[in-house]
């Protein structure tokens, strides 16, 4: 079973509101995990203008030389993507399943201000239970 | 790498399975981000201008190199983002895809990009890109009248061009 290497998650104006790394190598300041959110935010925008035909809402799959990173939009222009190892399965799956920790457990939150950095322990502790690795597999069920 | 060593072409084209044309266009930019081919079978949707067209997708290329540089969950020193870096040196990408397109993307030793555009559904292009530089290379290359780094336009490049495209599955 393949490893994920890190979540982020960007708010519609391309903020980075949530960042975890799972185990890649080097440090990432938080300097750089900004600046890498926004980047993709403007890169994501880029390939809907650059579309051959009508109705493109952007990058779903990126595939690198050394990972793979899948992104997931909801309707209201929140960007959820994760980092992960090339060929690894049911990343869609897994990114619905944060989608919706992401409104259980944040956007239900009473003291948790829109677009802002998430802060929730719920939210954590479920997201750590999700991408186990065992979980991830069952989600290809 | 074998793309630059054998002086012809393969005898036999690596995929195409005979499923009708389902590319989109295709982009060739040297080190600079000139332009030197843009050909296109199948484009509906135009919402810029030519020549913004092609700055936009090189920006894109661009971006995303230095995106996937720093990225990298794999090396320790990977440098600040947006360092510029030589063909072939730090973590590079090889496609993405869209709900509407894919991007397959090659660059050669000597920064030469060769970008195609197809299909969502279409499987990984890697070898055929690599078929199509060598096609660059036999070509227009070796064309004694062509001056490198400028714009090229090659009858019998297009003309085997179209066709390999036409099969690709």
């Amino acid at each position: 079973m393949a490893a994920i290497y890190s979540l982020y998650i960007i708010n519609k104006s391309g903020g980075l509101i949530f960042y975890k790394d799972y185990g890649s190598a080097g440090r990432m300041d938080t300097n750089d995990s900004l600046r890498l959110a926004s980047l993709w935010h403007s890169m994501h925008a880029i390939s809907q203008q650059l579309s051959p035909t009508l109705g493109c809402s952007g990058i779903e799959l990126l595939e690198a030389d050394t990972f793979d990173l899948h992104c997931f939009q909801s309707l209201t222009g929140t960007k959820f993507f994760v980092v992960c190892e090339p060929g690894t399965q049911h990343m869609e799956g897994l990114l619905k399943v944060i989608y919706e920790l992401y409104t259980d457990y944040v956007l239900k939150n009473p003291f948790y201000e829109m677009e802002m950095p998430i802060r929730c322990e719920l939210f954590d502790i479920n997201l750590s239970q999700a991408v186990q690795k065992d979980r991830v597999a069952l989600l290809g069920r | 790498m074998q793309f630059f060593g054998g002086s012809e072409i393969s005898p036999l084209p690596p995929l195409p399975t005979a499923s009708g044309n389902n590319a989109h266009m295709m982009y060739v930019f040297n080190r600079n981000g000139v332009c030197l081919l843009y050909r296109e079978w199948n484009r509906p949707l135009r919402t810029l201008n030519a020549q913004q067209d092609h700055k936009l997708m090189f920006g894109l290329l661009f971006s995303l190199k230095s995106l996937t540089a720093k990225m990298d969950p794999t090396s320790v020193e990977k440098g600040n983002l947006g360092v510029p870096q030589l063909p072939g040196q730090g973590c590079s990408f090889h496609s993405f895809r869209t709900n509407t397109y894919k991007l397959s993307f090659m660059e050669s030793p000597s920064g030469i990009k060769i970008i195609l555009v197809t299909h969502p559904g279409t499987g990984d292009l890697r070898e055929s890109l690599k078929y199509i530089y060598n096609l660059y290379v036999e070509y227009v290359v070796k064309n004694p009248l062509y001056s490198p780094g400028t714009p090229f336009r090659s009858e019998l490049f297009d003309k085997a061009l179209d066709q390999y495209v036409r099969g690709l599955g």
